[in-house]
């Protein structure tokens, strides 16, 4: 038998501390949607389970001000909802972390933890690529700030050292004029993995889009930031022409694969489609800004 | 392996337990104790039927560790009734015929009652994608979703 | 609904056991245990395909806390001989190789051996201990390339079976199957239309959502019980005592609350491999499959391939049918072959008829029934092509149906006549339906196709029972999946003429009632019904006696009406009606305890007919479909209970829908399936729909005293077409290969789209 330990520190120096005294076999716990799956299959057999649920700084929502917010790492879907400040500034990540699973899955699972496990197809990826969040990371040699997009080296992989951990995501402050926006494409209308995720953050001003960028999401080993996207974007009056030179950027970055969930012709396709669609929404709500 | 111990409220009784450190939640209530109302349908998180509520909020059993209990208060499908009295949710699904088999009936009651808790007056999309991650097989939803709105209907003209 | 007739029969009360399943209090599969249980683990093949060359438990027995193991070694050889299992036929020889591999391994998943353990951690580490060689051979998933020449061979003593003179050498093809009415060829040269397409469908599963769980307790002296999840607990006796060779009599079954079948629970996978456990190590077993364990290896229905041509005059009028049809039986030989071809055109009523239907193995779980088994793929071919016609002859597709229409006094492709049937009632109703008359909303289409079931009879036993304060036991011996007992109390009720709250159904252990044929083919309402009213009719032939003793009269001069005996006429006498309760008090004087009993064989099943009509949106740059309304008619005869009876149609009709647009079992190049989990094989949430309407229609089959006829099975039949249908209209393209999934129809409508425009 493969004697498992739980602990649930009170504070990140134990954390990471229990994390770095097990070795590889140490395993974060925060809303454990993935973990607990991972372990039944056998995919992961963690030696030490750190549960961070009672380290504060990782379950709070803190509003810094002009739109700008930290999100504790281990704050539930459910919660950052249920947040109405949050929802108004940046509804693009709210509606991005909502997607995650069902209602009962948004009861535990957090976007540290979507991002954490790497997935490609996670949805909070994009919509924090494209929000251009900021990660806190802390480990044994203190804290360090990465952009969202240098977070994952591969699917599954991400860049953290042993003993660090993803603390909090700050989303920037925007100026007037501003709003995001994230769509998926699933076959059902619950309960899947994204086949294609799109997230759009722009800024309008004066008729013109004077900032803008795109994530895009289950198109590539990695969540990508589409930088032609949001370059063909700015400066335009977001016109027809512009949003289908940003579409035919995204499609350009897809790097898909065939699997059970899609084709590479087809998530190519729909990488153009749904950077159109969530574009439209973004502009109707920075409009509303 | 060491055996943890952990004291926790389950349907508003204090409970203490034994259970080893990697132990779902759901294999304690159904296994450690006896609780065996919240079904296993998949041990993954996607079909609902060991729905529970943790501090009054829905999660899945199978997706938390027992452990994780500690000091917290759970409601599984066990503690919908009071006393002798089954809840309006139980007795509506019942006259409707919302369930065929059965087996998804607890978690899916147990999150119904969680989204009247929070809206009793949720339109039938709502309803609709607050239910999507319970799976039924044999209703095709129809029956389910028409209880779920009839006891939100008479909830509101009850407090009204 | 039902008119007047009836004082029961046709109300919706709530059902026996519905408090037990709104608690928790229920105890389905996996909630049975008993003190010092064992639990087992199974281990199953990596591989699609291999010999197995030797199989290793030393390691695993020598694990602490390990009480048993099993391989295929510890089943008995069995014969080569075929026996009806639930709706469906099996082997002997096949199914134990299906319950622990043998010579090969034939599909991923397929278990080779099992262990029981003090903890099901431990039994789970004794799974990994086992070492298997394997000899990995070649695989073949597909039916079509299982049947051509040079595909890797499943068995080697598999020689097609209909065709003439046999084949010399040993293929996939376990069988072809003809069946014919008329003349096709001659037909068709009358023909002033012809179309024809071929389609394709995938595997797809029952989903149920209670995974298979069995308890199994063998005593020192012979006698086992057990636990089970099953739509035939008789069945499980039978196999369990045929398996391992264990007197049928000392096998006793009980049935848990059952959580979903759908047709999947009438074969045995866990049940024989438990009771050997528990023999080996002389305690009690548990056994529950994982979700994965559900999908890889418990019994999907096929995929397969139909073709379908069709001959008609301009007016409508079909000549000319043909069907041909191949469907996976996965590892073993056994589809549902006879059910898929003799239902393909049982809609209509068709002079000249020729269907031709192929077996076919490949390395995939052997199939297992799912609700009206072979009929949707049929069906899936038929009535797209039908629609193709009533497009191309510009008619509305309820009218060439209903041109078409089987009626009394036609004849079958597979033989009988029908006698009183409700499809044309069933067209008539959806015409008139608000949904039919109604136009479809902007920017969607409309699709519709029909469905046939010819619903099952069979084997039946009933008892009831006077209690001492005259309420009344009705014991059956078939598990309740989706609200049978009320069912089975309203029709003895109406029988005895007392309160429904005043009869207490029953579903009694294999040795508590006689043999029952399965839950399964629709045939529990009608069948087991039959004999719960003839056990009160025999109970009441009973009461007479007790009343007649008590008023010194003949038998024959006491009626029973109103739940009270009545002396026949004046001429009898003077008496007070006796109530049940008064004739169970003075029992003891009058003879002793009332009771009756009835077994059956059940015949005349009236067959049943669905009509589905679909209203739905293709996103054109995304592929997905949108339902926006959905109506389900059929005839159901009588509806005893009409909100069961609905909900068999909504769900059925959902089960469909899911069948057509997402469901499939996706196969990797390695023969192992890909989406072994209700994330990836993806069934239809409630946030995918919309409201069901079920139109429920009543001509009441003549063969039985409350005119029922099944009901579940039919329902799954039309939404394949249905909904295909729909997409075609809407799209303008014909798909032919299910499921009509976003990439798939995104692909076809991108590969339209330049033609259409150059057009
Ligand atoms: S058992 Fe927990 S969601 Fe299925
Ligand atoms: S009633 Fe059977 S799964 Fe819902």
């Amino acid at each position: 038998m493969n004697d498992v330990r739980y602990s649930a520190p009170n504070s990140l120096d134990e954390a990471s501390k229990a994390m770095m005294a097990a070795g590889g076999a140490g395993r974060i716990l925060a809303g454990g949607t993935d973990l607990l799956v991972q372990m039944r299959s056998g995919m992961q057999k963690p030696g030490v389970i750190v549960d961070i649920k009672k380290i504060d700084e990782m379950m709070s929502i803190q509003d810094l001000g002009g739109g700008s917010f930290r999100i504790g790492a281990a704050v539930s879907g459910a919660l950052i909802g249920e947040h109405k400040a949050l929802k108004k500034a940046w509804p693009g990540v709210v509606e991005a972390i909502n997607l995650i699973g069902s209602k009962q899955i948004q009861g535990r699972a957090s976007a540290g933890g979507n991002l954490c496990n790497a997935s490609p197809a996670a949805d909070s990826g994009p919509a924090l690529v494209a929000a251009g969040a900021m990660l806190t990371i802390h480990g044994p040699n203190g804290r360090r700030e990465i952009p969202v997009e240098k977070l994952h080296s591969g699917p599954g992989r991400t860049t953290l050292a042993p003993g660090e951990i993803l603390v909090s995501f700050t989303l920037p402050a925007r100026p007037k004029g501003s709003s995001d926006a994230y769509l998926r494409l699933i076959p059902r209308t619950e309960m899947d993995i994204a086949v294609v995720g799109v997230g759009v953050n722009l800024t309008i001003s004066g008729g013109k889009c004077t900032a803008a960028r795109v994530g895009l999401g289950a198109v590539a080993p990695t969540v990508l930031l589409v930088e032609d996207a949001g370059k063909a974007l700015v400066g335009s009056s977001l016109d027809d022409a512009a949003l289908e030179k940003a579409a035919a950027a995204c499609r350009a970055a897809c790097k898909p694969i065939n699997d059970k969930r899609g084709t590479i012709e087809y998530r190519t396709k729909i990488a153009g489609v749904l950077l159109k669609r969530s574009a439209a929404i973004a502009i109707e709500r920075a409009k509303g800004n | 392996m060491a055996k943890m111990h952990i004291t926790t409220t389950i349907n508003g009784e204090p409970t203490e337990f034994l259970c080893d450190p990697q132990q779902s939640m759901l294999d304690v209530l159904r296994d450690n104790l006896g609780l065996t109302g919240s079904k296993e349908g998949c041990g993954s998180g996607d079909c609902g039927a060991c729905s529970i509520t943790l501090d009054g909020r829905l999660v899945c059993a199978c997706l938390m560790l027992a452990p994780e209990a500690e000091g917290k208060k759970i409601e599984t499908v066990e503690g919908i009734a009071k006393g002798d009295q089954l809840h309006p949710l139980q007795k509506k699904f019942v006259e409707f015929a919302a369930l065929q088999c059965g087996i998804c009936t607890p978690g899916v009651l147990v999150a119904a009652k969680a989204l009247l808790e929070k809206n009793n007056n949720p339109t039938e999309t709502e309803v609709r994608f607050w239910l999507a991650g319970n799976l039924c097989r044999c209703t095709g939803y129809d029956k389910i979703i028409r209880a779920v709105m009839d006891v939100a209907a008479d909830m509101r003209g009850a407090a009204r | 609904m039902s008119t007047g007739k009836y004082k029961w029969i046709g109300t919706r009360v709530d059902r026996p056991d519905g408090a037990d399943k709104v608690t928790g209090r229920a105890r389905f599969g996996a909630d049975f245990n008993m003190p010092g249980q064992l639990i087992g683990r199974v281990l199953r093949s990596p591989h699609a395909h291999a010999i197995i060359k030797s199989v290793d438990t030393s390691a695993a027995e020598k694990l602490p806390g390990v009480k048993a193991v099993v391989t295929a070694k510890d089943l008995p050889e069995q014969p080569n001989v075929i026996v009806p299992a639930g709706e469906m036929q099996v082997n002997l020889r096949d199914i134990t190789r299906n319950i622990l591999a043998r010579e090969k391994v034939l599909f991923e998943g397929h278990p080779i051996a099992a262990v029981a353990a003090t903890t099901d951690a431990i039994a789970k580490q004794a799974v990994e201990l086992i070492k298997v060689e394997y000899e990995v051979l070649p695989h073949v998933i597909d039916v079509t390339e299982a049947m051509k020449p040079g595909a890797p061979v499943l068995h080697d003593h598999l020689i097609t079976e209909g065709v003439k003179p046999a084949p010399t050498k040993a293929s996939n093809i376990a069988k072809r199957m003809d069946n014919t009415k008329g003349d096709f060829e001659a037909g068709l040269k009358q023909a002033e239309i012809v179309v024809e397409r071929e389609y394709t469908t995938q595997a797809v599963h029952q989903g149920y959502i209670e995974p298979h769980a069995t308890l199994a307790s063998a005593a020192e002296d012979g006698q086992v019980q057990l636990w089970s999840t099953t739509q035939g607990h008789f069945q499980v006796r039978g196999f369990v005592s045929r398996l391992l060779g264990i007197e049928t009599s000392q096998i006793r079954v009980t049935p848990s609350e059952i959580g979903g079948g759908f047709g999947g629970k009438t074969v045995v996978y866990l049940e024989p491999i438990a009771v050997r456990l528990s023999q080996k190590s002389g305690k009690p077993v548990k056994m529950v499959m994982t979700r994965e364990e559900v999908f890889r290896a418990s019994g999907p229905a096929p995929g397969g391939t139909v073709r379908v041509k069709l001959g008609a005059k301009k007016d409508g009028t079909i000549v000319a049918a043909e069907c041909e049809i191949a469907l996976q039986a996965g590892a073993f030989p056994g589809s549902p072959l006879g059910p898929a071809c003799w239902t393909s055109f049982a809609c209509y009523d068709i002079p000249n008829i020729k269907v031709v239907g192929f077996d076919v193995v490949s390395n995939r779980p052997k199939v297992a029934a799912y609700r009206a088994p072979g009929a949707p793929i049929s069906a899936w071919g038929v009535e797209s092509t039908l629609d193709v016609l009533a497009l191309e002859l510009g008619m509305d597709p309820i009218d060439l149906r209903l041109k078409n229409a089987a009626k009394k006094g036609t004849k079958t492709s597979y033989g009988p006549t029908f006698d009183t049937i409700g499809f044309v009632e069933t067209l008539e109703a959806v015409k008139k339906s608000a949904h039919y008359k109604t136009p479809p909303k902007p920017g969607y289409a409309r699709g519709v196709a029909a469905g046939f079931w010819f619903n099952v009879g069979a084997d039946s036993s009933a008892a009831s029972h006077v209690a001492e304060d005259g309420t009344v036991t009705v014991i059956s011996g078939n598990p309740d999946i989706g609200g049978s007992r009320a069912s089975l109390a309203l029709m003895a009720a109406e029988e005895l003429g007392v309160d429904y709250s005043k009869v207490r159904p029953i579903i009694a252990d294999t040795s508590s009632i006689g043999f029952n044929f399965v839950t399964g083919g629709s045939r529990v309402t009608f069948a087991t019904g039959l004999a719960v009213v003839n056990s009160v009719r025999d109970m009441i032939r009973e009461l007479k006696v007790r009343a007649a003793k008590t008023w010194g009269v003949d038998p024959d001069a006491v009626i029973w009406e109103d739940g009270v005996a009545k002396p026949a006429g004046s001429n009898v006498g003077e008496f007070e009606p006796l109530t049940l309760s008064q004739l169970a008090a003075t029992a003891g004087k009058t003879g002793g305890p009332i009771n009756g009993h009835a077994q059956l064989n059940a015949q005349g099943a009236g067959p049943g007919f669905g009509v589905h009509v679909v209203d739905l949106k293709v996103d054109r740059d995304t592929g997905c479909v949108h339902i926006d309304r959905y109506t389900a008619a059929q005839d159901v005869g009588t509806a005893i209970h009409p909100s069961y009876v609905e909900g068999q149609i909504q769900g059925g009709a959902v089960q469909g829908i899911g069948w057509a647009l997402n469901e499939e079992y996706i196969y990797n190049a390695k023969g192992r399936l890909d989406n072994a989990g209700f994330l990836d094989y993806r069934m239809p949430v409630a946030s995918d729909l919309p409201m069901i309407d079920a139109l429920v229609v009543e001509v009441p089959n003549p063969h039985h005293p409350y005119g029922v006829r099944g009901v579940g099975e039919v329902p799954i039949v039309p939404p394949l077409a249905a909904v295909g249908n729909a997409v075609a209209r809407s799209i303008n393209i014909r798909m032919t290969d299910l499921p009509l999934s976003p990439p798939r129809l995104s692909a076809a409508i991108d590969a339209a789209t330049p033609k259409m425009a150059a057009e």
